[in-house]
């Protein structure tokens, strides 16, 4: 008995997931202490009139759903092309834009759709998909540096959103919009945790009806091998920037829809690094190769969980990064590869005394 | 003769999760020997040459320097103490140059006077007669003398020990015979050499000592010239040899003229650099490709697979026109590819010994079509029965295997696709004995089943029994073809030196 539950703790102690979940246990113990009512959640009616569920857990999954769909796209675009997608924050201003343009026509604030809001989405995430396209194409044609690459429209994203909106801030008509970002009436639940829900089980769907997972993670692991298994390496790496574009687009979208209207320059600031950062926590290798998705979507709420604590322990938002920055250190400290196998030689020494003990 | 010992290990215990690398095994090296360190892969060798660098600490056992008890912590350590490890892999920088090299990481000065760094090179280098000059960029160098470099920043250092890892394995006859006259000019200076190898041959040539290890455990310590070969073979696997000599010349599968032609080429060319050849294989035939390094052996069966860009050629196969431009189109054709270089263009590290196997045949199949979990595990377990792979589970990764393990999962990637016609280039390189003999089996009895088979290996005896037809190749043109009672070392070595064809 004693035996199994030692394999099993080694087991768990080898898994990715320890460090990912180990640091989720830590803040929701810290934020219990600090306040026992942590999980409560309430149901309130919203400005709009309708029920709406209120929280801190229920704020950590809404507001953490742009990051969770983004490191999704961030581990793959990561595991095949072994580098990352700076440019996710200035692309998702873009497809914002493009949404907005699409249901507004030449106003700045009409009182009707234009057109339909399924209409808008998936233009934006075709111009969206054109965007990563194109980064994919520099990366696996052109060998660039993916943080080069991306550096390219991280910088000019903005400026585009910019042309696409025509300067103007663009107004969405209506409530259908609150109904994508809030609620949707007589569910209480926010809208965004359901699209990432959906989010996730479509690449859970994907990543197991398709060789996605196999391929990228063998061209991102040895190139020349990949190659000469018949894979076909320039196309896999491009078509993970191209399911990250489709995740910039849904962050987009839910962006816009949680303000109605759109901020070029603010829209997502920084959220790249971020998203990067998830992937890190959840134990994947920025280097690429083998992934663990689970990790990096953990990853994204913890970040979040992170902001939150801070926000809820009254840190003002000015200081917020000095913090997140400290108690990230400890993140990645924790997580490096030089604690680890301190840790694992401890805990073999101890396996071992205790063999003997016995 | 108690002097003489400079490195003496005692009852050196190493264990890994789930396995006992190395177990009570002593090793003694005296000063100016060179001293063969011997097994097949997995027999610990690795593992005993790890722990003397201090690479990874000893579970027990004493290590001795001088009739000094020696603590190695760390590889820096292991210099401090002068021993020093030129591994099969350059370790060095490619983009820096040769006297860079030698002293890179070794002042404790903050300036450099480089004039002065490469009059020292250049002194060192001359005195051990290596055809390198201090201000070239190492990756200009040949692999030997790259080899070579790499010794002698372990000269400079004043080592008393030297470890050679693997140093003959990429390197040709004449290369050889350069590193082998160092490594005499070394010995004479006292210092003591380690040399790990799988050349029987080589081990004979140089080596004045022998220890043999077998599944972690030391077998004994010889002289070399008391021990026979086919002694040394048997203590090395544990079993009276019956595996080499059984296979005679007349196992040979020798293809009936009748057969069908598999695969064809004409004037077959590649960016690689092979002047355009013409080739063919019928159904059930082994050949191979033979010439010394650098002659285009390789080059010639990438073209075929489409592994290097096709520039040219018409290819039939099964008398179909064929158009093979990548690597993928091979294998639709039913070709499979087993590369040279198993490290750097054939495993997947990271992946597990499962996905390793099904990779190419998932490839054929299609994005997709994903394999199940089940499906994969009953592939992965059918051909690791009947390659006999030494793993720990299907789900381990393949970097943790040994070579010839690694590379039996290679075999088995392809074999899973059930290839008409496969190729296998050096697929018995870095291996140990026994699996070369069980490769060399198994390539006969794909032949006897119907498999077309493009076997190239650097040792020549090898090649003469399995193949039925040699193709000869010199400065990457295809200079003679031999078959039946012309297949003779002293042919091949006479069409590859070019003597056959002026004198005939």
């Amino acid at each position: 008995m004693p035996k199994s539950i030692k394999t099993l703790l080694s087991g768990f102690a080898r898994s990715p997931l320890l460090i990912p979940f180990s640091m989720l246990a830590v803040l929701i113990v810290f934020n219990l202490i600090m306040d026992p009512a942590f999980f409560r959640i309430t149901v309130v009616t919203n400005n709009a009139g309708y029920p709406s569920m209120q929280g801190r857990i229920v704020a950590i999954l809404n507001n953490g759903s742009e990051l969770a769909i983004l490191a999704i796209g961030m581990t793959l675009v990561t595991a095949a092309s072994g580098g990352q997608d700076i440019s996710v924050g200035a692309a998702a201003s873009i497809a914002g834009a493009v949404i907005l343009r699409v249901v507004c026509g030449d106003e700045t604030a009409p009182t009707a759709l234009h057109a339909s809001i399924i209409a808008a989405v998936l233009a934006s995430i075709g111009v969206a998909m054109c965007f990563g396209a194109f980064n994919g194409v520099l990366v696996s044609v052109f060998k660039i540096q993916p943080m080069v690459a991306t550096l390219i429209l991280f910088t000019a994203g903005r400026q585009i959103a910019y042309w696409i909106g025509g300067g103007k801030i663009l107004n969405a008509p209506g409530d259908v919009f609150k109904y994508f970002g809030n609620n949707i009436p007589g569910i209480a639940i926010p809208t965004p945790i359901f699209i990432t829900l959906a989010c996730i089980v479509v690449i859970a769907l994907v990543l197991k009806f398709t060789n996605l997972g196999l391929y990228s993670q063998t061209v991102g692991i040895n190139v020349k091998s990949a190659r000469l298994n018949g894979l076909n390496p320039v196309w896999i790496k491009t078509l993970t920037y191209i399911i990250m574009s489709v995740c910039v687009a849904i962050v987009g979208f839910i962006k816009v829809s949680r303000t109605g209207n759109i901020n070029y320059d603010t829209l997502a600031k920084d959220i790249e690094m971020d998203a990067i950062l998830a992937v890190a926590i959840g134990g994947n290798a920025l280097s690429g190769g083998k992934f663990n998705l689970t990790g990096s979507i953990i990853g994204a709420y913890i970040i979040q969980f992170l902001t939150n604590t801070l926000y809820a322990t009254n840190v003002s938002s000015d200081s917020l990064k000095a913090y997140k920055a400290i108690v990230i250190i400890v993140i990645v400290v924790i997580g490096s590869p030089v604690l680890k196998e301190y840790a694992d030689r401890l805990f073999r020494r101890g396996g071992a005394a205790q063999g003997v003990r016995s | 003769m108690q002097n003489d010992i400079i490195l003496s290990m005692r009852n050196i215990t190493k264990a890994f999760p789930g396995v006992l690398a190395l177990s009570g095994v002593d090793f003694t090296l005296r000063r100016g020997e060179i001293h063969a360190l011997m097994g097949e892969n997995g027999a610990g060798k690795s593992t005993l040459i790890k722990v003397l660098t201090g690479v990874y600490p000893k579970d027990a056992g004493q290590i001795y320097i001088n009739d000094d008890a020696a603590g190695i912590k760390s590889p820096k350590e292991a210099q401090r103490l002068g021993i020093a490890t030129v591994y099969q892999e350059i370790t060095l920088c490619p983009n820096l140059t040769v006297a860079e090299n030698m002293f890179m990481g070794r002042g404790k000065y903050k300036f450099v006077n480089w004039n002065k760094t490469k009059r020292k090179a250049r002194r060192i280098l001359d005195s051990l007669d290596i055809p390198a000059n201090p201000s070239q960029q190492l990756a200009n160098c040949s692999l030997a003398v790259q080899q070579m470099v790499a010794i002698a920043r372990t000269v400079d250092m004043d080592c008393k020990v030297l470890i050679l890892d693997e140093p003959t394995s990429s390197l040709d006859e004449q290369e050889v015979e350069k590193l082998f006259r160092l490594m005499n000019e070394l010995k004479s200076r006292g210092v003591g050499i380690i040399f790990v190898t799988h050349f029987l041959e080589q081990v004979y040539k140089v080596c004045d000592r022998i220890t043999v290890l077998r599944n972690g455990e030391l077998v004994g310590e010889y002289e070399t010239r008391e021990l026979p070969r086919l002694s040394l073979v048997s203590k090395m696997m544990g079993k009276e040899l019956d595996d080499l000599s059984s296979l005679k010349k007349n196992d040979v599968v020798s293809t009936e003229n009748d057969a069908p032609v598999v695969y064809q080429a004409e004037s077959l060319s590649s960016v690689a650099g092979v002047k355009p050849f013409d080739f063919q294989i019928k159904k059930g035939e082994v050949n191979g490709f033979t010439g010394l390094l650098g002659s285009g052996r390789s080059e010639s069966v990438r073209a075929i697979f489409g592994a290097d860009k096709v520039t040219g050629g018409k290819i039939t196969v099964h008398g179909k026109r064929a158009k093979i431009t990548a690597p993928k189109d091979a294998m639709k054709h039913g070709i499979g590819y087993l590369p040279e270089d198993r490290k750097r263009d054939g495993i997947v590290a990271d992946l597990s010994v499962r996905e390793n196997i099904i990779l190419a045949l998932q490839v054929l199949n299609g994005f997709f079509k994903p394999f199940t979990k089940a499906q994969q595990r009953r592939f992965a377990d059918e051909y690791i029965k009947l390659l006999g792979v030494k793993t720990a589970s299907v789900d381990t990764p393949i970097k943790s295997l040994s070579g010839g393990n690694q590379q039996k999962v290679i075999l088995a990637r392809w074999l899973l696709t059930h290839p008409k016609y496969l190729i296998l280039d050096e697929p018995t390189r870095g291996i140990d004995v026994g699996t070369k003999a069980e490769i060399q089996r198994i390539v006969l009895k794909l032949a006897s089943e119907g498999m077309s088979i493009t076997f190239i290996s650097s040792e020549i005896e090898e090649m003469l029994r399995t193949c039925s037809r040699l193709i000869v190749m010199r400065d990457r043109s295809i200079v003679g073809e031999l078959r039946g009672s012309d297949m003779t070392q002293d042919r091949i070595m006479a069409t590859i030196a070019g003597g056959a064809s002026d004198n005939a």
